[in-house]
């Protein structure tokens, strides 16, 4: 058996059915690691002892009987920006090269709970700012479908290690599609759920009211599980929902009759590559053959999305990034005779990087004083206005259909230069961060390069279910499809 | 004619809560402790941790909001108000800028010049800092942590006071007000309640406000007042000579009568506030409301006019026992066990507040129960026990929370009640006494005390002293 073409449900009924075990399926991924981790890097922290010791206690539950859930048994890896305990926990960045937590997230306790086995902390984005996972202090991730091209980003080093068979599933965080834009540029699942469905307790926050925590998977049915292990109503996080049924594996259905799925037009128009945009349209139609009803409509405000994202993200990032001092952990600017202010001055300069810099200088100048209401009071009116027009939409449609990016994959150190243009390579994604909506990213064929290309499928929100029976019903068309 | 000057004196009042938890965190409240030890991840500021309201502190802040006539905001927010500063973990305090628990109230305070009402402008939720502690030994700077997150209100009045008696009968109001909630126990010298001024000066009859400055450092009613002086003096002199006040922010030095700038308006920072993504809106609903309300207890003046009413006790006593709600509630508590108001008000009065000056105590660090008092004061009514064995026992019950009763018993302190014994006693005194007796005999009135206390200290001083007294003059005007 390859254990490693397993899905992680697959896994965790092979290791149930003793067919394998724990401790095998992570040496399998060790091995897989081993071979490919020098040239993708994924990581930027691996546990190889410390997961070997889990697998083989969990290994003992699961054969104890105490332990028989999908996810019991299979090794993950978990974005550097979810908290491990006794793990280090960088986001990225030198600021914290050395920082070890004293807890774990929310969502990490609960993934190990249901008896997944942590191998490590994947390379992402500074402090999740960023579309490549280039702005890392720890070096770039290449894309397993080619490596001269990035892996997308934030979770670019989660989405990679998925791709690469080097983890089952992992954890990331999206604020503006950063699970959904890596899983499209590399092929793989993720889903960004609606806002407070995840707890973000132990989330490293970029922009707090934007967060969301959500899986990367090898496909729609593993998403499913796993975010049923996350969702949470944790009192730990006041922005947590009390949500009833968290059973998401009950929609893996392949039925969409009568599913009314709003095309917008606003999503197909310059700057698209037409290469991605056939690859949508064509899955499309695939959802139409199987008894959807597709038409197009126009969404609106669509523009306006990208400057309320900049304003509100690099808002709260300059705040919530201010802890970050050199006082009580993390890196401190060597000099025991630097004053107060020149010692802050010393370790955020060298501390951070040009990007997080940059949105830090941007946030904190929106909330100046004088121009507060010109910037940030007005772009939480159009946040309010962007969530108007996806109720309207969601009135008349049970889910929105488009491309995750408008490109698939570039170049790695193609974008770096140009961040306004890297910004606009945001403009599918950040709106459904902005109105709080759950989203999902599965790949929908590859271009002429053979490169990944994600369809992405929007809900309202709650709708985390309809979007899995959609996604389900696509992906298993599309995978009879190319067997017929 | 030299100008006439008026005084304009605006305050901002923070008063620490009393809960037992932090405002956003499970970490205790309790004063002292190990330095860094009532800390978490979230009141140290740790990458990923969030704050979740301490729902005691919005009930706690909505009641002093109540109690000073405000507009409770139904749906109010938090904010983040930024700054870098290391006793701050996170570089941000959450506060309450757009939109705090309460606005636009009043309080009616009383001086000498009759009564008026104070507005309060707001009054806003937050939480406290940490501590920076100097080490000088090896010349470095630690933090602790451990206020890190206790809840604070702050109250912001208009500027509506115009002499130093207004402003502290500013703060005697709120300090009352606040104490009879039980909400603070607002003890200036141990900054659970702590008080910046805001003054300006300005010709009498003039419309517009002169240019303010805020003063910082003021730990007693004393610094306060003195202040208040000392600033409005120091603003007249600038204007009497051409020159103009800064808006700036002064630290007082009250051993010195004099302030300093710390900070002028030119350099104030600008703090970025924004909502707190972190926390949802908190919504008072009528329910709450009406549970806060229904909650709220007898305020001062009720019960003045009560205990008069009530217990028929005069002015002065009504007066000083209202004055502490420590104080009040022993009194209402040991009144209603032994049903003798004027007693147990002596015993407070007296004794009570004699030995708390003497060990600077405040009537909250009482430790006597009212049943213990209640009994105290059934055990000399009875005659069980005379006065002086009376404050005796007092002495160790204030100190030990003792029973009176089992004490007495113990050590022996009873009265003793046997005539025969009393009647030895005071023949054998007599004799051994001659010349005190002749000198009553011989007129002098006062040669009976001594006699009355040689006899009280034959008995070890557990007799009656007024029988002693009736058997003496029995056997001397015999």
């Amino acid at each position: 058996m390859d254990i490693l073409s397993l899905t992680a449900v697959e896994l965790s009924c092979a290791i149930r059915e003793g067919r394998t075990t724990a401790p095998k399926a992570l040496a399998a991924v060790f091995e897989q690691i081993e071979e490919k981790e020098a040239e993708y890097h994924c990581y930027i922290t691996i546990e190889k002892e410390k997961a070997m010791q889990d697998a083989k206690a969990v290994q003992a539950r699961i054969e104890a009987g105490e332990l028989s859930g999908p996810l019991a048994g299979v090794p993950v890896a978990v974005k550097d920006n979810l908290c491990t305990e006794g793990t280090l926990t960088t986001c990225g960045s030198k600021i914290l090269e050395n920082f070890v937590p004293t807890y774990s997230a929310e969502a990490v306790n609960l993934l190990q709970k249901a008896g997944a086995v942590i191998i490590g902390k994947t390379n992402m984005d500074e402090f999740a700012m960023g579309s490549t996972t280039e702005t890392s202090y720890f070096g770039v991730t290449k894309n397993p479908a080619d490596t001269t091209r990035v892996p997308g980003g934030s979770s670019g080093g989660s989405a990679a290690a998925v791709a690469a068979g080097e983890c089952f599933f992992a954890l990331g965080s999206d604020t503006g599609g950063s699970i959904r834009q890596p899983v499209g540029y590399c092929g793989v699942v993720g889903m960004k759920p609606t806002y407070g469905t995840v707890s973000r307790y132990g989330l490293v926050a970029y922009g707090s009211s934007l967060d969301q925590i959500g899986p990367l998977t090898k496909d729609v049915a593993d998403c499913a599980a796993v975010l049923s292990a996350i969702a949470s109503h944790d009192e730990k996080d006041s922005t947590s929902m009390e949500r009833t049924d968290t059973d998401f594996t009950s929609a893996l259905v392949q039925d969409v009759r009568g599913m009314k799925i709003g095309i917008p037009r606003d999503y197909f128009s310059e700057g698209l590559d037409p290469q991605v945009k056939d690859a949508v349209l064509a899955a499309a139609k695939v959802l139409k053959a199987n008894g959807a009803v597709v038409e197009e409509f126009d969404l609106s405000l669509v523009d306006y999305a990208i400057p309320t994202y900049y304003t509100i993200a690099a808002a709260e990032a300059s705040s919530n990034l201010e802890r970050f001092d050199g006082i009580k952990y993390g890196y401190h600017a060597p000099g025991d005779t630097l004053g107060l202010h020149e010692m802050y001055k010393k370790t955020r300069s060298e501390g951070f990087g040009e990007e997080v810099k940059r949105r830090i200088m941007l946030g904190s100048f929106v909330l100046s004083s004088g121009y507060y209401d010109a910037y940030y009071l007005k772009a939480l009116k159009v946040k309010a206005m962007i969530k108007q027009a996806f109720d309207e939409a969601f009135s008349r449609y049970d889910v929105i259909l488009g491309p995750v990016s408008p490109t698939t994959a570039p170049k790695l150190g193609e974008s770096l230069s140009d961040p306004l243009k890297m910004y606009l390579g945001d403009i599918y994604t950040i709106s459904v961060n902005l109105a709080g909506l759950p989203a999902i990213s599965l790949p929908c064929g590859k271009d002429d390069q053979g490169l990944p290309i994600g369809l992405q499928l929007i809900g309202d929100c709650y709708s985390e279910k309809t979007l899995i029976r959609a996604a389900y019903t696509y992906e298993q068309a599309a995978k009879a499809g190319k067997e017929a | 004619m030299a100008k006439q000057y008026e005084t304009v004196i605006g305050l901002e009042v923070h008063v620490e809560l009393a809960t037992k938890t932090k405002i956003f965190c499970g970490c205790s409240t309790a004063f002292g402790g190990a330095p860094n030890t009532h800390t978490c991840p979230v009141c140290t500021g740790m990458p990923g941790s969030l704050p979740v309201l301490n729902k005691k502190v919005l009930e706690y802040a909505v009641a002093v909001g109540l109690a000073t006539n405000c507009d409770i905001t139904r749906t109010c927010k938090f904010d983040r108000k930024n700054y870098f500063y290391p006793d701050n973990p996170q570089n941000y305090q959450i506060s309450q800028l757009y939109l705090p628990i309460c606005r636009n109230g009043y309080v009616e305070i009383e001086t000498a010049d009759g009564k008026k009402n104070v507005g309060i402008h707001e009054i806003h939720m937050e939480e406290d800092a940490g501590k920076l502690v100097h080490d000088d030994w090896a010349d470095r700077t630690l933090v602790d942590y451990n206020r890190s997150g206790v809840p604070l209100i702050e109250i912001v009045s208009e500027p509506d006071m115009r002499s130093a008696e207004e402003v502290i009968a500013y703060l005697e109001k709120l300090r009352m007000l606040i104490q009879y909630l039980g909400v603070s126990d607002c003890k200036l010298q141990e900054g659970s309640m702590r008080a910046d001024v805001n003054l300006s000066v300005r010709e009498i009859g003039a419309s517009e406000y002169g240019t303010r400055t805020e003063m910082k450092n003021l730990n007693s009613f004393r610094a306060i007042s003195h202040a208040v002086s000392c600033e409005r003096e120091r603003q007249i002199d600038l204007l009497e000579s051409g020159k103009k006040v800064v808006q700036e922010t002064r630290r007082f030095d009250d051993s010195k009568g004099e302030s300093y700038p710390m900070r002028s308006k030119e350099d104030a920072q600008d703090y970025r506030y924004f909502p707190d993504p972190d926390l949802v809106p908190v919504y008072v609903d009528d329910a709450f409301l009406q549970e806060i309300k229904d909650r709220q207890p007898e305020f001062r003046e009720a019960k003045m006019e009560r205990y008069g009413r009530e217990y028929g006790l005069p002015a002065y006593d009504i007066e000083i026992l209202t004055g502490e709600k420590a104080l009040a509630d022993l009194f209402e508590a040991a009144t209603a066990i032994c049903g003798k108001p004027k007693q147990v008000s002596n015993w407070l009065m007296g004794e009570t507040l004699r030995l708390c000056r003497e060990k600077n105590m405040d009537a909250s660090d009482l430790r006597f129960s009212p049943e213990n008092l209640a009994k105290l004061i059934d055990l000399t009514e009875q005659k069980i026990i005379n006065g002086s064995v009376a404050k005796e026992v007092f002495e160790v019950m204030f100190e030990e929370n003792i029973d009176p009763a089992a004490y007495v018993e113990e050590k022996g302190l009873k009265t003793v009640g046997d005539e025969g014994l009393l009647r030895k006693t005071v023949e054998e005194v007599l004799t051994a006494n001659p010349q005190s007796v002749s000198d009553y005999k011989g007129g002098k009135q006062k040669a009976i005390g001594f006699l009355v206390g040689q006899t009280m200290k034959a008995m070890k001083g557990k007799a009656d002293p007024a029988m002693v007294n009736q058997l003496l003059r029995e056997y001397l005007d015999k």
